[in-house]
């Protein structure tokens, strides 16, 4: 496989990259798994294992895996309807989609705190049912349903606009109705693209922090997400606990990009040979 | 006809027939997510205006002339300064030997750069502070040597360069990839040189590759607010960002104050997806050739 290589600068620019790579990413992450290897066992199973953080893993990982299947479904919603149909403000909201990834997250946090308060634009036709949702758990949810609204779409759409009707078509002459198509023929198809899409909202949900203090009512144990408590225990200088679930969550995240390549190369494959 | 939807070659829409559903079916999906998209999205974007002006215009330009606000869109804007220029080289360095050469792990090194969107802003914070914190590394040396990092500026844009990192790169690199080689092999064969090669074939290749990276890493520079929390300590005037402003003031209970700085960030994020659209609606650029011609 050994070629001639016409172009230059293979060196310096892979040099370089390493370099950047190393100095901004690979040394502060190696930097706190060594932070880490200092602590004791019991040092560290104390900060993880303690009742405030085993609540705060419960409702990060609870509230996120909510937020992101409302995502899995309004994502294909959204992007079904958006690829699938022509109608007065398409383009508008296709490109308003983007706002989570373009809004800052302080910017979404105290607006969404705003319109789901009792007295806000959304809440307070929620409040005489004596649901409340900003400063309780469901406020977590939505904020993180926000920050994750794009991830789904994005990845279902283009998938979506590649597929074949000729296949649909054959389905529809061997018999098939358009509700047995959709879960026999178009949902098996766009399945990888959904998860890989379900998998992002999913990450990105457990490591937001912006959006949710300022909806979250942030009382420990009962509404403390994982990444307030890390930033808790900054606060307090306990530098050992906060890095013992820095890299618990760190580790999970790093599951989560492993997880979330694996779909994509499995859609991707499944994409060159429908 | 509407135009094309952003990334793809037009599709025409069948109105009838076997592969469409009927049309109160269609008009109900259309409904919910209209609905989906209003309660989550529109809503609170025209909240964030309307909470800006909700104690009047006075008031509004009053909070943006404060000198505190002023010191943070500053900061804001110098942070922006230093982080998009240094990730778009660093982008555009990393995406040439990417997607031009061959060499052994190149999978797993496009992993590691995109190993910042999987981290936590909290946590790309604390990386730093373990770094260069009083109890980090590097800290007594630090202190030692009177050089503040944590707590400063210095911090602020490590950790925006952090949060930022991939940005530009993961949108090159699989353009280029797609590009391939022969161009600028061409180039070269008939005698450009390597920098004429890059100036004259590559760039006006990815340009519109490269404004679409550079425009979110701005939007995100700009905006970072968990990342940046954890490594300003918050010091009025010196090292608060605009986000960081904006909780200063939300928890100072002036809620019109906080909302009229989150206007201007709301505006940014407007600007930027419009620009977004923009992009995609000339990058067929974006896309490998073979879908251009289709396009």
């Amino acid at each position: 496989m050994k070629k001639f290589k016409v172009l230059p600068g293979f060196k310096l620019t892979l040099g370089c990259t390493l370099f950047y790579l190393g100095l901004i990413v690979l040394i502060p992450l190696a930097a706190t798994f060594g932070k880490t290897a200092s602590l004791s066992l019991a040092q560290f199973w104390r900060a993880v294992a303690s009742p405030d953080a085993l609540a705060a893993f419960r409702l990060s990982f609870g509230v996120s895996f909510f937020a992101a299947l409302a995502n899995l479904v309004f994502g294909l919603l959204v992007a079904w309807v958006l690829v699938r149909y022509q109608f007065w403000g398409r383009r508008l909201m296709d490109a308003l989609v983007d706002l989570p990834f373009a809004l800052p997250t302080a910017v979404a946090g105290i607006s969404l705190a705003a319109v789901y308060a009792e007295n806000g634009w959304v809440g307070r036709w929620f409040a005489p049912f004596g649901i409340k949702i900003s400063y309780t758990s469901l406020g977590i949810f939505v904020a993180l349903t926000f920050v994750g609204l794009p991830f789904v779409v994005r990845t279902v759409q283009p998938v979506l606009e590649e597929f074949d009707v000729e296949i649909e078509e054959a389905a529809a002459t061997l018999g098939a109705n358009r509700w047995k198509t959709f879960w026999r023929v178009i949902l098996p198809m766009v399945m990888p693209a959904l998860l890989t899409g379900f998998a992002l909202a999913f990450a990105r949900a457990l490591g937001e922090y912006g959006s949710v203090v300022f909806i979250s009512s942030n009382i420990p144990m009962k509404s403390q997400i994982v990444p307030l408590l890390i930033m808790n225990k900054l606060n307090q200088f306990d530098y050992a606990g906060a890095t013992a679930l820095a890299v618990v969550m760190l580790v999970i995240s790093f599951l989560f990009l492993f997880a979330i390549n694996y779909l994509q190369w499995r859609s991707s494959r499944h994409r060159v040979q429908p | 006809m509407q135009a094309p939807s952003t990334f793809h070659a037009p599709r025409r829409v069948r109105r009838c027939g076997p592969t469409t559903e009927p049309l109160f079916v269609r008009w109900l999906l259309i409904a919910a997510a209209l609905v989906f998209l209003g309660l989550f999205l529109v809503v609170p974007l025209i909240a964030v205006f309307a909470g800006a002006f909700a104690k009047g215009v006075g008031h509004y330009f009053h909070t943006l002339a404060d000198p505190m606000t002023v010191s943070a869109i500053k900061l804001t804007l110098l942070t922006a300064a230093i982080v998009v220029p240094l990730n778009c080289v660093f982008g555009v360095v990393a995406a040439w030997a990417i997607a031009k050469f061959d060499f052994p792990f190149k999978n797993i090194l496009t992993t590691l750069i995109d190993l910042p969107f999987a981290v936590s802003p909290v946590i790309a914070g604390l990386i730093y502070v373990l770094v260069f914190g009083a109890q980090g590394w590097f800290g007594p040396w630090l202190i030692a040597h009177n050089i503040r990092i944590i707590f400063a500026v210095p911090g602020i844009v490590l950790a925006t360069l952090f949060v930022t990192f991939p940005f530009v790169a993961r949108e090159l690199i699989p353009l280029m990839q797609a590009q391939g080689r022969t161009e600028e092999e061409a180039a070269r064969v008939l005698g450009a040189s390597g920098w004429q090669t890059f100036w004259r074939v590559t760039l006006p290749n990815i340009k519109w590759g490269l404004l679409y990276g550079v425009i979110l890493c701005n939007a995100r520079a700009m905006g970072e607010f968990g990342a940046v929390s954890v490594v300003s300590g918050h010091i009025q005037g010196v090292t608060d960002t605009m986000p960081l402003h904006i909780e200063v003031l939300y928890q100072g209970y002036d809620s019109a104050g906080a909302f009229a700085v989150a206007s201007l960030l709301a505006f940014l994020a407007l600007v930027t997806i419009a620009l977004k659209a923009w992009v995609e609606g000339k990058g067929a650029a974006l896309h490998p050739p073979e879908e251009k011609i289709s396009a």
